[in-house]
Formats: C-alpha cells, structure tokens, sequence
C-alpha cells in the first residue's frame, strides 16, 4: 500500500499528443444557427413578459427584452467559435481521438479494433452546410457511443471507409 | 429437431392464473367499495368470471400462436396473433441461457428459459415456460452447438464440445447459518414502505382517510394522554421497547428476503463456465462462461467490512434482473473471493501492486468545495439565530474536510500487464478490477475546476458497468491511457472471446512486461 510517485509520462511510449485536426469551418456557421434557433423562443419570452411589463409598468419598459437580446448576441458571437475551437480531432491508423467542450472537457479515444458499427448521420442543417456526423459505437457501457461532429461530408465517408476496412482486416 | 415446437401446454393454465391473481384485486376492490349497491358482490363475481375466461382465452391463443424452432445456427421464436413476430438469435450471440422457476411454475415443474444476448433494452428472447427436462436440455444443445460453431474456423477445441454436462467443482456455497448472518447484515425496514403502501391501499378501499392529519392528531392526543399518565420509567421503557421492536423488525425483514433471494446459493466451475444457483421459491440458475466476464467488483457493507465480509460480481454483458451485475458471491471472505476470481483468470491486488493516489489537488478541491456548502448555513446562522449556534455548520465542515482527508487514502487506482484496478470508498470500501485487453474506449474528463488544477477522471468503456479512476494528475492519466490502449488496439474485438483468447493474453502480458517493468520502476 505504498504510495508510488505520478507515473513518469516519458517512460511510456507514444504518451505524447498530437496535434488535433480542426473540424469543417462551416461546423461554427451550423453551430451558429443553431445557437440562434435555441435564443428564439427566449427572445419571445422575454417579449410576452414585456407586454406584460406594459400594461402593469412595473419597470420601464424594453429593460427585458432588451437584456435578453444583448445576452442572446453575445451568446451567439460569443460561444460557438469557441466551442469550435475547443473540439477536434485525430486519426492515427489505428484509433480516433475525439477532443470537446469548453466548462466540462473529455478527450476519448477509440480504438478501431473495438467498433461495433459506424454512423454518418446528416441533420437538415447539417446537411444545408455541408458536413455530417460520424458516431462510432462500441460495447462498453461509457461511451456506448462517440460522436465527432462537423466533419465535411466527404470526409466522414471516407473515415467510414477507412475504420471499415481497418475492422474487416482485423476480423480476417 | 428442426420444425417449429411450442411451449409446455401447462404455460396456459400459469397464463390464466396470473389474469386471475390480477383480477382477484379489482374484484375484492369492488366487492368492498360502494359501487353497485346491493347488486355489488354479482358485480365482483361476474368481473372475477370474465377475467377468468379472458385470461385462459387470451393465454391459450398466445400460447398456441408461439412457436419456437431450433435451427443450425440461431434459434428462432415466432409469436403474435394478428401480427406474427418473429426473433431470430444466432448461437454464438447468447452470452448465457438461464433458467428461471418462481413458485407457481416450480409446482408444476416448469420453468422459464431466458437467453441473454447483451442487447441493449433487455429486450432479449424468454420461452415461457418449458418443462424442467426441456430446459435443461435445450441448454446444454445452445451450449454445444455455440461451442461447435466456435471450435469450427479454428478447430482449436479437440472434442470440448462433445464432452457431457459435467457437475463441476463447487466454488462457492451458502449454508443456511452462514446465511442467517448475511441476513442480520441486510438489516432493512422496507417492510414499513410496504406497509405504508398497504394503507395507502386501505385508503382507497376504505372509508379511512390516512391523510388526514386531524385523524393523527385525535390518535395521538389520546395515545399521548394515555402515555403521559403511565409515569417517566414507563415512558424510556416504552421507547426502548420501540426501538428493540424497530430493530427485531429490520432484522427480520433483512434475513427473510436475504433467505427468499439466496437459499441453496451454490456456484460451481465447470470446463465452460461459472453457473449459479439459488432462491428458495423462485430458484434461478445462471450459466456464465468464463471467457465473457469483463471485470470484477468487490463491494461490501459499512458493518460487515468489520467482520471481514465482502461481495464478488462478475461484470459482463449479461445481467441480473434489476440490471447488476451478477452477483458470484453475495457474502464471503478474502481468500474464498480470491479463490473465485483465480477461476475467472483474474488476479486480485496483492502487495506487488504498485497503487497511485488521486491528486493532491483534487483533495484540496473537495475538501474546499465540500466546506463551501456550509458558508451560507453558518452567516444565516449567526444572524438569526442566538449566538453560538452558528459553530454547528462549522462544526459539521471541519468534520467534512476530516473525512475527505481520510477518504482520500482510500481512493486509488493501479495499472499492472494484464488488469486496471481502481479502488473507493474509506467506510466500504469498493474496488474494481478490469482486463485491459477488454476495455472498449478511453476518456479522459475534466470539469472546469480540474481543468485548472490539472487532474482528470478517466474512464474506462467496459461492456456491462462502469469503469472510472478519480482525481488522476493529468500526465498520469495520459500515460495511462496511452498504455491501456496500446493493448487495446493490438486485438480486434472479434477476436477477444475466441477459443484460445487466453493464449493470445498470454503473449500480450509478455510482450507488455517491458512496459510494465517500466511501470513498476518509476
């Protein structure tokens, strides 16, 4: 029960990380819309309250509506170039690594050789911008699954394909 | 033995039997209620008649309709009346086939035949009910011929598969004294959410209103004057009588549902696997290969870890009704524990091996954050309340950082060859022991202030629980995960439980002991 020292990084091999590939640019433009989609129905909350606000004029009024539009704005210029900063990915020849979140950071790392099945997922908006989702399924019960979003549709065919062909000769 | 058959005809009179234990409520309900006036108990009658006819037309049709068929390779159920549905489930896909008898069924010699794939949902395939004989042998023809399609490509097993049903040695079993002290240890007043819900019953049936707090209130001042006049002795005395009475209650429930759920627990090894056996009205009997058990857990009681008992689940993909793991072991000491996980091929931590705490940090964290809870409590205190009673929440945050502090000895994590171990929990402890060469997926998570602090927890997919190590620096943590997957990734997943895997283990743990000296060096 002694307790041991960290373990020393450089005396296991390949422990170092490599550069992380960025997504499909047009991932922040999705990322974007969909940020404004979710502000709407606030943005109409804060509206009806305002109407509200009007007949009873307990504060002046637009202070609402107009607090929840600045936040909305910033919110939106704000938060998905960041969160498309912080996501990324990388593919060696055998495993991908799926990097994301801002607050609440997790970097996964699949093995090919432990893939169940393979999905390229398009939404409408996804599929107005161009790129898709690609979600690897394992057995384990954490990360039953493990989506990497915002690749550019040709590009998520073409890690199917690869991942594909990795498990079949594998499986051989 | 490959036309389609159907189930034991005797399923039909268990299917009518449980329409009419469903409708003996309904009936008594309004039998006992107002409803109908007079005419009330022709009503119950009449409701307790339809349903009975219902119910055996209904279990006849299902019955009838249901048909199952051993095929070469699957096994294939068909069943629905307006809609056929048909399930196909190939041999080698069942992780295990277990055989389930409750009291009724057990009368009648019948039992169910579950087969458990590991699909999501337990939507898995059930044969109610097969006659005793039937399931056994239905078993052991899965087994085989699971086996045979296996043997089959690599040819690696000379004549496992033909070898008879063999008894096995036992590993493990319960006797009934030992069981009585399991039962003292699940010391449990759920007899009194039962009984709550029974009056909860009673209120909807009867005229009595149980929440209706006047009726308390009469209950108790009368209760409470009678209390009042009987003298202080006979006041403690009554309270001491209460709460003996609280606990010859929890007792009893505790060694009566342990005593329902593990009579007879026995847990043998066979040449193909573990199989469990226990109940004693609804006895249940689970075959588990050995090869499909992912990891293990060891888990234990705040008061039986005095007494040195312990538990032992096998992880896997295949489960207990409620969704756990199977319990191999439900109350047991080291070394029997030991002596089970070296038949699972799994080597328990001893003191070669070389633990690593959590962080620093993250005690600090949390000793922190933990204290933090009690800031508010403490200035609202020593505002409104008189002075001094404000160091209660104090108090209680010293105590907090205490436990963390000791806690914090407990919570470690190890890597060797072959296993990941983690270990928590400083009152009952828990710990949990995976194969590396099967784990799925490695993450590493950091929440906002271990992003900053610079340690990470680090998850482990494992098929059929969980597997997490908290509080690791974060270069340990890369290093970790690193190792784990550079096994990972030298072996694909189809070929993890194929005949022979254990050679292929073998080998790996060889060409990972430079890795591991490596390991035990820094």
């Amino acid at each position: 029960m002694d307790h041991a020292p960290a373990l020393d990084a450089a005396a296991l091999p390949i422990a170092q990380e490599g550069e992380l590939t960025k997504l499909h640019p047009n991932y922040a433009h999705a990322l974007r819309v969909r940020t404004t989609l979710m502000a709407i129905p606030f943005l109409i909350a804060a509206l009806v309250l305002e109407l509200v606000n009007r007949e009873e004029a307990l504060i002046p009024s637009g202070i609402i509506a107009g607090s929840v539009l600045l936040i909305a704005i910033l919110l939106i210029l704000r938060i998905p170039a960041r969160r498309y900063g912080a996501r990324g990915y990388q593919m060696s020849a055998d495993r991908l690594r799926v990097v994301r979140g801002l607050l609440f950071r997790s970097d996964t790392v699949v093995p090919f050789g432990r893939v169940q099945h393979i999905d390229v997922d398009q939404g409408p908006l996804e599929r107005f911008f161009g790129i898709a989702t690609l979600t690897l399924h394992t057995a384990g019960n954490h990360n039953a699954s493990v989506a990497l979003p915002g690749l550019g549709e040709e590009l998520a065919r073409e890690m199917r394909e690869t991942i594909r062909a990795h498990i079949r000769r594998e499986s051989l | 033995m490959n036309e389609p058959q159907r189930t034991a005809p005797l399923s039909v009179a268990l299917g009518a039997l449980a329409t009419v234990r469903g409708a003996i409520i309904s009936a008594a309900a309004i039998a006992f209620s107002g409803v109908g006036g007079g005419e009330r108990f022709w009503l119950a009658i009449g409701v307790f008649a339809a349903a009975a006819v219902i119910g055996t037309g209904v279990a006849f049709v299902k019955w009838r309709r249901l048909t199952y068929t051993i095929g070469d390779q699957d096994i294939r159920v068909e069943s629905g009346l307006l809609s056929r549905a048909a399930r196909s489930v190939p041999y080698e896909r069942i992780q295990d086939v277990s055989l389930e008898a409750s009291l009724l069924p057990r009368i009648f010699g019948l039992v169910a035949v579950k087969f458990e794939t590991g699909a999501g949902g337990g939507e898995d395939l059930a044969l109610q009910y097969l006659t005793a004989a039937q399931g056994e042998a239905l078993r052991r023809l899965v087994r085989e011929r699971r086996d045979e399609e296996q043997a089959a490509p690599g040819a690696a097993h000379p004549g496992a598969a033909t070898a008879p049903e063999e008894e096995g040695d036992v590993l493990y079993a319960l006797t009934p004294g030992r069981l009585f002290t399991f039962g003292l240890f699940e010391f449990s007043l759920a007899v009194f959410a039962v009984l709550g819900g029974l009056l909860q019953y009673a209120d909807n049936v009867t005229s009595i209103d149980i929440w209706d707090v006047d009726l308390w209130r009469r209950w108790l001042a009368e209760e409470g004057a009678a209390v009042a006049n009987i003298g202080p002795y006979a006041q403690v005395l009554g309270a001491v009588a209460g709460l003996i009475g609280l606990a010859v209650i929890g007792v009893v429930t505790g060694v009566a549902r342990t005593v329902l759920r593990d009579w007879g627990f026995i847990l043998t090894r066979s040449a193909r696997g573990f199989r469990r056996q226990r109940g004693l009205l609804t006895r249940t009997d689970v075959v588990m290969p050995a090869h499909r058990v992912q990891g293990l857990v060891i888990g234990t009681g705040l008061v039986r870890y005095r007494f040195g008992w312990q538990s032992l689940s096998f992880v896997s993909l295949a489960q207990d009704a409620e969704g756990e793991s199977h319990v191999v072991a439900p109350f047991a000491k080291a070394d029997e524990i030991a002596r089970i996980a070296a038949a699972a091929g799994f080597r328990l931590p001893d003191a070669s091996t070389t633990w690593h705490r959590a962080s620093k940090r993250q005690r600090t964290d949390k000793i922190l954050l933990d204290a933090a809870i009690f800031v508010i409590p403490t200035i609202a205190m020593a505002i409104f309340l008189p002075f001094g009673l404000f160091l209660i929440p104090i108090g209680l945050a010293v105590l907090g950082a205490g436990v963390n502090l000791y806690a914090w000895e407990f919570r470690r994590h190890a890597i060797d060859a072959t296993y990941v171990y983690a270990s928590h929990g400083f009152l009952s402890p828990t710990q949990a022991i995976a194969t590396r060469l099967k784990l799925h997926s490695v993450e590493i998570w950091q929440g906002p202030l271990a992003q900053r602090r610079g340690y990470a927890t680090v998850n482990l997919g494992l098929a059929g629980g969980q597997f997490a190590m908290h509080g690791v620096p974060i270069d340990e943590a890369r290093s970790l995960r690193a190792a784990v997957l550079e096994t990972i990734a030298a072996t694909d997943y189809s070929r993890l439980d194929a005949p022979g895997a254990e050679g292929e283990d073998q080998a790996l743990s060889a060409a990972q002991s430079g890795l591991s000296a490596n390991f035990l060096a820094t």
